[in-house]
């Protein structure tokens, strides 16, 4: 697939890295700073063109005329709009992606049709972003929750500790515990690396498990692996930026939120914005004012602010004045490792999540959605079954007859609303929505092909 | 360093080498020679000393850094020259000395087309087909075919394409995947041989004669299979198919893919330096004929253009064929032809020299102090066509140029300590540095009256040519061993 990447900021040199590693695709990045470009081209096997992304000539020497895909990750919503406009109108780019940050875009009726602005698939970070922490604030005790079949399935990773009723036990043991619900665990993370485990797998301390439930089953699931935190009452958020109001203005009805701004004129407007958060002005890694508004009390301590060093340091002393769990907005991968061993419960990681939601859009077959996990190590992928038995490779078989590749699994299905956790008799049907797991990302291209209909169904 | 990916890409990259070894077997084969047998000794040797550097470390699956390019590149390309030289020593038509053998098989791989062998008209056709594939492999860059053929290099691969191709500018890739922009440019090196070939027969030389130029024409090299070079067939029609396949093979390979690409030849006329590619391969010519029209050479105008257009091309080109004997030329037209081999082709191509884009921008630097002396307080950018130089390129064509100065003065030097006369050795320092072939004095027809000790400086020199020196150079550098 040929691939035009417009922006190589961060989002963009990590959507550009990931794509290019697989065999198939053949990337190009476009980018007004040549120095950038330079040590993009050092590290990855890409093209890179210096130049204006919105630019009718400059598309064109980038190849924009065959190309399959045209993402616009530049740092200006107008240059991706424009950019993705002149795509479509001069070179009939088929699929266009664009990341919109602004809300007003965002929410605006009848602004990106085929004969306004043309593009297919709209990504807000912000709001991915926001979403996510509002998965783990409403499932204390996780590391990451990712919606599947519209939020009908959700995979769940928790670190296993010692209070968790499952840990050194065997898995098979799991339905002993809770007779009546089904779940299963799709994968274990230990030392570092990826396990597919089977019934006779016994969970250790610090796992990382991943698991798939029903929704309304996973809170009891995490009990089993660690023990079960209470409920989130009490926020705190440092920044008022995007990010900060957005989650503010989603927890404010049931949570008791404060939120920090630095800047009182920003602080200000979000006072206007906001009902019953209320708006602190200040600098949140200043130690008074922290002990003033009862940090010790705060059950989630949320840093995110542009900066990720003050995110950092601002989460390092809450945790030590008391929060209970504190979590950062963290963009490097290298960053990122070095916090969450030492006293910072969950980084959040913006580039990370951008990522998984843009790589859906990017795959063939009929992947609707992809989620990058432990920093695109793993994915797992919600892929839709099409056809008959004679014309797709899935259909119609046992999940134990299909030629999976190695170091992959199917965890669940879900057929008209209801959620199957698969097991190895289980058999797919059309229509399916199939949620798989991936230990080893060299392997998806295999998946995507699996998951194409073959030439007699059309 | 990376040691073991390191041993790992030169392991495989030595198995690939043998197999090059396998095609004159099959030439002696045709011509019923019997003088196969050193072809198989060579490639079982390269063979298994390939598989012995592979097989410890072949798990390994580490990726080449920036530095480990250069290491592989570069003693790829000496162990390459060794181990090139095999059959040539095993042959008992030769009885060649160690010197001798790795001097002509370097002279091969590096496209200079230098030689140490006489009586080439009579020697067995699978040798004589072997130097030349040596030289077709070295024209494009056998890494480069690496590249293309083993997707497992990578990343790497764009590390290694980077230390061998010639140029000052090399991040310009044809398309995003390394690999594909190798393949690419093998095919249109594919393409040009082929059409090389065919037109040589057409001319009048029989399918080996014509196989056998065409390798050695399209990468500029200038080895031939007869002592008389070309001008053993004596035929206006092959001198002018020559010119011109020597003239394409000089132009920067990324305009044959564009214009094949694009079904257009725009594309070279926008190109600022094939524009100046043409007029100084023009302004040599003129400057020869008129020379030899003044000294009255040859008796009829048609010869005095004919020679002077072919010898002129070939020098200027560095590819080496001769159709007369130009160091017996009067006056200045030999040395002009020689200075003339250190402009040498288009960077991006298969010929040696300094590369015209450079001289271009040192040319526009000059004309830019001459603005400024008029304009003290102008602001001028260094332009090629209508885009603005970097001042990193614009250094970096600096340094390259004094380091060319300093290697050619020491090899130069070292030549005249090993015994050589001053004529002899700064043509044979050009010859080798600018992969050129043929030089004046002693070794206007061949290497072969030199003792060992200016061989082996014209071997070294052969390769800092074709590696365009830093190649070379960083490694003895101590900043590059530095962790």
């Amino acid at each position: 697939m040929k691939i035009l990447i417009l922006g190589a900021g961060q989002v963009g040199s990590s959507a550009a890295y990931h794509l290019s590693r697989e065999e198939a695709n053949e990337v190009t990045v476009v980018d007004v700073r040549a120095d950038v470009l330079r040590e993009l081209q050092d590290r990855l096997d890409i093209r890179t063109v210096v130049g204006h992304a919105a630019y009718p000539d400059v598309l064109g020497r980038a190849g924009a005329s065959d190309a399959d895909i045209v993402v616009a990750l530049t740092d200006s919503d107008e240059t991706n709009m424009v950019a993705c406009q002149v795509a479509y109108t001069a070179f009939h780019t088929p699929t266009k992606i664009s990341r919109i940050r602004a809300a007003e875009y965002m929410n605006a009726k009848n602004l990106f049709t085929q004969d306004a602005i043309p593009i297919d698939v709209r990504i807000s970070p912000e709001q991915l972003v926001c979403e996510h922490i509002e998965q783990l604030i409403l499932y204390p005790g996780a590391s990451q929750v990712l919606d599947f079949a519209d939020g009908r399935v959700r995979l769940v990773g928790a670190k296993a500790d010692r209070d968790g009723l499952l840990v050194g036990q065997r898995i098979a043991t799991l339905k002993d515990h809770i007779p009546n619900t089904e779940a299963r665990i799709a994968a274990i993370y230990r030392d570092g690396r990826a396990m597919l485990p089977d019934g006779d797998t016994i969970i250790q301390e610090n796992d990382e498990v991943f698991f798939i439930a029903d929704r309304k089953d996973i809170r009891v699931f995490i009990s089993e692996m660690r023990r079960l935190e209470d409920p989130v009452r009490r926020v705190v958020i440092a920044g008022g930026g995007n990010i900060g109001v957005r989650l503010a203005l989603a927890l404010e009805q049931t949570n008791q939120v404060k939120i920090i701004e630095r800047d009182p004129q920003q602080a200000r407007r979000i006072s206007e914005q906001l009902n019953k958060a209320i708006v602190l002005v200040g600098d949140a890694a200043d130690e008074d004012l922290l002990l003033e508004e009862n940090i010790d009390n705060a059950d989630v301590f949320c840093a995110l602010t542009n900066s990720e060093e003050a995110n950092i340091l601002s989460s390092m002393l809450a945790k030590r004045l008391g929060a209970h769990k504190v979590m950062a907005l963290i963009n490097r991968a290298s960053y990122v490792d070095l916090v969450e061993a030492g006293s910072i419960d969950i980084a959040i990681s913006p580039q990370q999540i951008t990522i998984g939601s843009l790589l859906a859009h990017v795959r063939r077959g009929d992947v609707v959605k992809v989620h990058s996990l432990r920093r695109g190590a793993a994915e797992a992928i919600e892929a839709v079954a099409h056809g008959e038995k004679e014309s797709s490779k899935v259909v119609g078989r046992a999940i134990e007859d299909i030629g999976l590749p190695k170091g992959s699994g199917i965890v669940a299905l879900v057929r008209n609303d209801k959620v199957i956790i698969a097991h190895h008799d289980t058999v797919i049907e059309s229509d399916d929505h199939v949620i798989l797991f991936l230990t080893d990302r060299r392997k998806i291209e295999q998946i995507e092909k699996l998951f194409q209909v073959g030439v007699s169904f059309v | 360093m990376n040691w073991t990916a390191v041993q790992r890409i030169l392991g495989l990259l030595l198995m690939m080498f043998s197999l090059t070894m396998l095609p004159p077997i099959i030439i002696s084969a045709i011509f019923n020679e019997g003088s196969w047998l050193p072809f198989l000794e060579g490639f079982g040797l390269t063979l298994v000393a390939g598989v012995l550097i592979w097989l410890p470390v072949h798990k390994s699956r580490k990726d080449l850094r920036l530095r480990d390019g250069f290491l592989v590149v570069a003693s790829f390309w000496t162990v390459l020259g060794t181990f090139g030289a095999a059959p040539l020593l095993l042959a008992d038509s030769l009885s060649l000395s160690i010197t001798d053998a790795i001097f002509e098989s370097m002279s091969g791989l590096t496209t200079t087309g230098a030689t140490v062998l006489t009586g080439l008209d009579d020697l067995p056709r699978s040798i004589l087909y072997y130097r030349q594939q040596l030289q077709w492999f070295g024209g494009m860059g056998i890494i480069v075919l690496a590249v293309a053929v083993l997707p497992m290099l990578g990343v790497g691969g764009m590390q290694l394409y980077r230390a061998e191709t010639p140029g000052p500018v090399k991040d310009t890739k044809l398309t995003p995947r390394i690999t594909e922009t190798a393949k690419a440019l093998w095919y249109v090196y594919l393409a040009f041989t082929a059409a090389c070939a065919a037109s040589y027969m057409l001319a009048g030389m029989n399918w080996f004669d014509a196989l056998c130029h065409s390798f050695s024409t399209v990468a500029i090299g200038g080895f031939s299979t007869h002592d008389a070079s070309i001008g053993y067939f004596n035929s206006t029609t092959i001198d002018l198919v020559a010119i011109v396949f020597m003239f394409a093979a000089g132009i920067n390979f990324s305009l044959h893919f564009f214009a094949w690409r694009y079904v257009s030849i725009k594309h070279y006329s926008q190109d600022p330096e094939f524009r100046g590619y043409t007029v100084i391969l023009f302004s040599v010519a003129v400057l020869v004929i008129l020379g030899l029209f003044q000294h009255q050479v040859y008796a009829s105008p048609g010869d005095t253009v004919i020679k002077g257009l072919f010898q002129a091309v070939s020098i200027a080109t560095t590819t080496g064929f001769t159709t007369a004997d130009y160091s017996a030329w009067p006056a200045a037209v030999p040395v002009l032809l020689i200075f003339a081999s250190f402009i040498g082709g288009s960077a991006g191509s298969t010929a040696g020299g300094i590369k015209v884009v450079r001289w271009l921008l040192i040319y526009k630097q000059g004309v830019r102090e001459i603005t400024r002396l008029v304009h003290p307080s102008a602001e001028i950018p260094v332009k090629l066509g209508s885009k603005a130089v970097g001042h990193r390129v614009v250094d970096a064509v600096w340094g390259f140029f004094s380091i060319y100065v300093v290697v050619f003065s020491a090899m130069m030097i070292a030549m005249m300590m090993a015994g050589l006369d001053q004529v002899t050795a700064f043509s044979a320092v050009a010859a080798t540095l600018n992969n050129l072939g043929p030089g004046l004095g002693e070794v206007s027809s061949g290497f072969m009256t030199l003792s060992a000790a200016p061989k082996w400086i014209a071997i070294a020199g052969m390769l800092l040519g074709r590696l365009e020196i830093f190649t070379l150079l960083v490694l003895i550098t101590p900043t590059f061993w530095r962790r």
